[in-house]
């Protein structure tokens, strides 16, 4: 039987680790740092000594409540921490503070762009715990363990399984990123692991009007985009394969299982069950207290909380008319956004300066492995230009030669035009003596512009060509073509 | 060996040096010690040099520390940057801790020398320090009975009078009830009076530090020199410490002191109520009011502390797995096997237990009708002091069923052991302060104990009335046979 017989939806939630963007640790003072020689970022809390207890890091806090709140959650005024007992030896504790029955957020909701439309995921719960260290296995001899990333401070965002297909898993990751780090909550690099998935995928399969539920897989520690999207979809075709060879292969028959990435072969690969898990004994932090949250401070900083990135795509798409990818575009990045909010501010043209965000410095950006942001091109220039440019001071590719100029000096870009001669020519009279001079030296194409239908479109081209080489770039176009369809309409007259 | 604030007093006046007073803590611990072995390890040459630090500061007029130049001693289970920190296990018997416990440098910064460190149950398991997975520390009144636990080596050291003063910790009841085997003063304050940061957890939300000293000015003294908030102990409270040994002399007017008949009843050695009793009377004859109060809950105080703390227990002991510092085993082939085989072979039986029931206790499907039950039965104990402390200031009864019982009595049934911290455990449940004073002797010539309890961070009156006592009767000037120096009997 094939699927195309069956109908079929997947059912996907998942589970996101997002590394917040906090200077120290979430229990210590030890400094968060990527690629630190091992076991140098830690301290006795950190490393688990005996006697030693944790202190909660007041700015991880407010960071995870900052995105609670951009997701919508409801915030806990009481909030307590819990141990997560498991022994493994990159936990030098043998339990991991987090947080287990009142997380300090739940029941929010995250609105995803989806093509054209926007789907709305609803999130279970948010809540703050500690990473682990790395388990080191490169010599297959011995075990190193490197504990600098232990205690990372770490949100964990559950979402309900509202999430029907590879893409959408795909958008609400990359959405997500773009919002951590809009709010400053993540640097969300990555790279350095600073996200990390866990997508729970099962399908109900309808045939006869029964609905069949597939085993609900749960995919470990993805750590790129490309993987979730992947994992996703390989997922959902396994399991219909799966319960076709073999309609036993449902969720009352077989629970839960927890299955691995293998990423270069792009399939999933079987790990053991959930029933096997551990039994995680959680229970209440002693050496913590409970978190007791007041409204004022809650209300300052829900106030603080900036503008979020779909609310602001669809206002550039509003007000500066770009289009909906140009705009998700330029948002993508915050400081990006920022620059170009700046710019026109300062005067730039909306419709230009998005055109030229995305036809030219988007392109140079990249080159250099930067965002727009990073060229470090300030918002009254990259205004100007695109003002220059929509006024018709400088043609397009004027515009072009200037901004490669703009990229090594720090003039503006009228004194580049200036400079290099890129003024565009305005004078009508200078431009009939260039029109007059290309007719007189080129009279075959003069010829077939008046008189061969066929070839009349090519001499035509061939003629603007000329008479904006004897300006040396500088004349107007579109007038130059009004004046020789004028003269080409005489002659035809004539 | 003369009480703690005699010899602060004798150095400060230049009547006697720091290094005397160090060099005659030695020579008792050379010439005692051997016998009782309530010290784990001690230093002499540190401390001398210590000593010797703190003199030339008393030479050049400087300002002094409370505790200036005078000796202590530490449990085992405190963390110090010199010398090892046992915690009595072979767990740890090779530890060295990076850092000094919060109280240790409290003690530095008064500039106490400290001599060194003393015997407990292993990671302060117990109630007789048979425990302990180094050797047992016996009584300093009858050397074939045990000190009480978990704090022994520091109850019997000053007890012996090998040292002034001493600190350690309670979970149940193990400052207060060694402190009542032994004849000495102990006080275990509000739990957040004192920083836990720095002691090895047993039972995190029981745990609390305190002095064991020759009387209840000494241990105001200390209660002094340690309690205070800190910023790495989350649980420590930002409350004022107030001067407890200028409280001593207050004005004392109309005492009401609780006598829950519940401390009473049956189990309650005769001996051990006579003495009580008798202690009762002082202070009615001094014009204390004694008010009947209740204490329902008290029946179920053991069974809920032997799930709480071995929960605790459980998740604080974790961590000793061999792969990061102390006892790793040499026979394992993977990394289970190396937790197992370390753990098996680095615990003693007891914490062995206690692991174990703390790990049931909090077992899916267990923790409800345990843990869970447990913490709720925490808060009636706690709602039962609250409300006895509306009709009196202290609550009075004894320390320990009996007197100190003898060596290896208990050892092979650890419930009757369990059931020796009766009277003791409800305070540490209830979070509230303690104090243990001698009161009397049994017929054996053996210490006996009263308990007095304040409501939270009542420290200050507390030590008031338990004063009090000690300025009408002398039970606490009397020293044991073996006593290196000072008065015999
Ligand atoms: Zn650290």
């Amino acid at each position: 039987m094939s699927t195309r017989d069956l109908e079929t939806k997947p059912v996907i939630g998942l589970e996101i680790h997002v590394q917040l963007a906090t200077r120290t640790k979430l229990f210590c003072g030890c400094p968060l740092e990527f690629g630190a020689e091992p076991n140098s970022r830690v301290c006795p809390v950190c490393l688990g000594m005996p006697g030693v207890l944790p202190v909660m890091n007041r700015t991880a806090f407010e960071l995870a409540v900052r995105a609670a709140t951009a997701l919508h959650c409801d915030i806990a005024r009481f909030t307590k921490w819990d141990r997560k007992s498991y022994y493994y030896p990159d936990l030098p504790k043998n339990y991991q503070i987090s947080q287990y029955d009142l997380p300090f957020s739940s029941d929010g909701y995250f609105d995803v762009p989806v093509g054209e439309t926007t789907k709305r995921v609803r999130i279970l719960r948010v809540h703050l715990e500690e990473d682990a260290g790395k388990n080191l296995h490169d010599n297959p001899a011995v075990t190193l363990v490197d504990l600098n990333r232990t205690g990372t401070p770490l949100l964990e965002i559950v979402t309900q399984p509202d999430i029907e297909s590879a893409d959408e898993a795909y958008a609400f990751c990359t959405e997500l990123q773009k919002l951590v780090t809009y709010l400053g909550v993540s640097e969300a690099n990555m790279q350095m692991g600073h996200m990390r998935f866990e997508p729970n995928i099962n399908v109900h399969i309808t045939r006869d009007g029964v609905v069949y539920k597939t085993p609900i897989v749960e995919v470990k520690n993805l750590n790129s985009f490309r993987s979730v999207r992947g994992a996703v979809m390989y997922e959902i075709e396994r399991q219909i394969q799966d319960w076709l060879a073999d309609p036993t292969y449902t969720l009352e028959n077989r629970g839960k299982e927890n299955r691995g990435w293998n990423d270069t072969r792009e399939i999933t690969e079987f790990q053991r069950s959930k029933e096997e898990a551990h039994d995680y004994r959680y229970f209440p932090e002693p050496d913590l207290v409970p978190v007791e949250i007041s409204e004022a401070w809650l209300a300052e900083l829900q106030a603080d909380i900036p503008e979020l990135p779909l609310d602001r795509q669809q206002r550039l798409q509003d007000e500066v008319e770009l289009s909906a990818a140009d705009a998700a575009t330029i948002v993508g990045d915050r400081a990006t956004a920022d620059l170009f909010e700046a710019a026109i501010a300062a005067g730039g043209h909306g419709i230009t300066l998005g055109k030229q965000f995305i036809s030219f410095w988007l392109r140079r950006a990249k080159e250099r492995n930067t965002s727009i942001a990073g060229l470090g091109i300030d918002a009254e220039r990259l205004g100007e230009l695109s003002r220059l440019t929509a006024d018709g001071t400088i043609n397009a590719t004027a515009a072009a030669r200037i901004a490669e100029h703009m990229l090594d000096s720090a003039d503006t870009p009228m004194a580049i035009a200036q400079r290099e001669g890129l003024i565009q020519v305005k004078d009508v009279g200078q431009m009939q003596v260039w029109v007059d001079e290309a007719f007189a030296a080129n009279a075959k194409a003069v010829q077939d512009a008046v008189s061969n239908p066929k070839k009349q479109q090519r001499a035509r081209g061939f003629l603007t060509g000329q008479v904006m080489k004897l300006s040396a770039g500088q004349a107007d176009p579109k007038i130059v073509g009004e004046l020789i369809d004028k003269k080409l309409a005489e002659l035809a007259a004539g | 060996m003369a009480a703690l604030t005699d010899i602060r007093d004798a150095i400060r006046s230049r009547a006697c040096s720091s290094r005397e007073a160090v060099l005659a803590c030695i020579e008792a611990i050379q010439a005692c010690d051997p016998q009782l072995k309530a010290f784990v390890s001690y230093d002499g040459d540190r401390a001398i040099e210590r000593a010797e630090e703190i003199d030339e500061q008393i030479e050049q007029g400087q300002p002094l520390g409370p505790l200036a130049g005078v000796p202590i001693a530490v449990k085992d289970n405190l963390c110090t940057s010199f010398g090892y920190t046992t915690c009595s296990s072979k767990m740890l018997e090779h530890f060295a801790a990076p850092y000094d416990a919060h109280v240790i440098q409290c003690l530095n910064a008064a500039g106490a020398v400290i001599i060194g460190k003393t015997n407990l149950d292993e990671f302060a398991m117990g109630s007789s320090t048979e425990n302990s997975g180094l050797f047992q520390t016996k009584n300093p009144w009858d050397v074939s009975r045990v000190p009480g636990g978990s704090s022994g080596g520091s109850a019997a050291a000053v007890a012996a009078r090998l040292v002034p003063a001493a600190l350690g910790s309670d979970t149940g009841g193990s400052i207060r009830q060694p402190a009542s085997f032994c004849g000495v003063t102990g006080l275990k304050p509000t739990y957040g009076r004192v920083s836990r940061y720095g002691l090895v957890a047993y039972g995190s939300s029981l745990d609390q530090i305190g002095p064991l000293a020759q009387d209840v000015r000494d241990a105001a003294l200390l209660l002094g020199v340690i309690a205070g908030h800190d910023p790495r102990d989350s649980t420590s409270v930002q409350h004022d410490v107030p001067d407890y040994v200028a409280a001593l002399d207050a004005p004392l007017t109309h005492v009401r002191i609780g006598v829950p008949a519940e401390y009473f009843g049956e189990g309650l050695d005769p001996e051990v109520r006579a003495a009580v009793e008798a202690a009762l009377d002082v202070y009615r004859q001094r014009g204390a009011e004694l008010v009947p109060v209740h204490l329902p809950h008290l029946a179920y105080a053991i069974a809920c502390y032997y799930l709480i703390a071995t929960a605790e227990a459980s998740s604080n002991l974790a961590r000793y797995d061999g792969v990061h510092y102390g006892y790793r085993s040499e026979k394992v082939t993977d990394y289970v096997d190396l937790y197992c085989a370390s753990r098996q072979e680095g615990f003693g039986p007891e914490v062995r237990r206690r692991i174990m029931l703390g790990t049931f206790a909090l077992s899916s499907g267990y923790y409800d009708a345990y843990y869970l039950k447990a913490l709720k039965v925490r808060t009636l104990i706690r709602q039962d002091f609250e409300k006895a402390f509306e009709a009196c200031d202290v609550i009075a009864g004894p320390v320990a069923p009996t007197p100190a019982f003898r060596l290896g009595e208990k050892a092979s049934d650890p419930l009757s052991m369990y059931l020796a911290d009766i009277y003791t455990i409800s305070v540490n449940l209830a979070g509230l302060p303690g104090i243990s004073i001698p009161c009397g002797r049994s017929a054996d010539g053996l210490p006996i104990g009263l308990q007095l309890m304040g409501p939270h961070f009542g420290e200050a009156p507390l030590l008031r009335i338990a004063h009090e006592y000690q300025r009408e009767t002398d039970w606490h000037t009397r020293t044991p046979p073996v006593c290196a120096n000072g008065t015999k009997e």
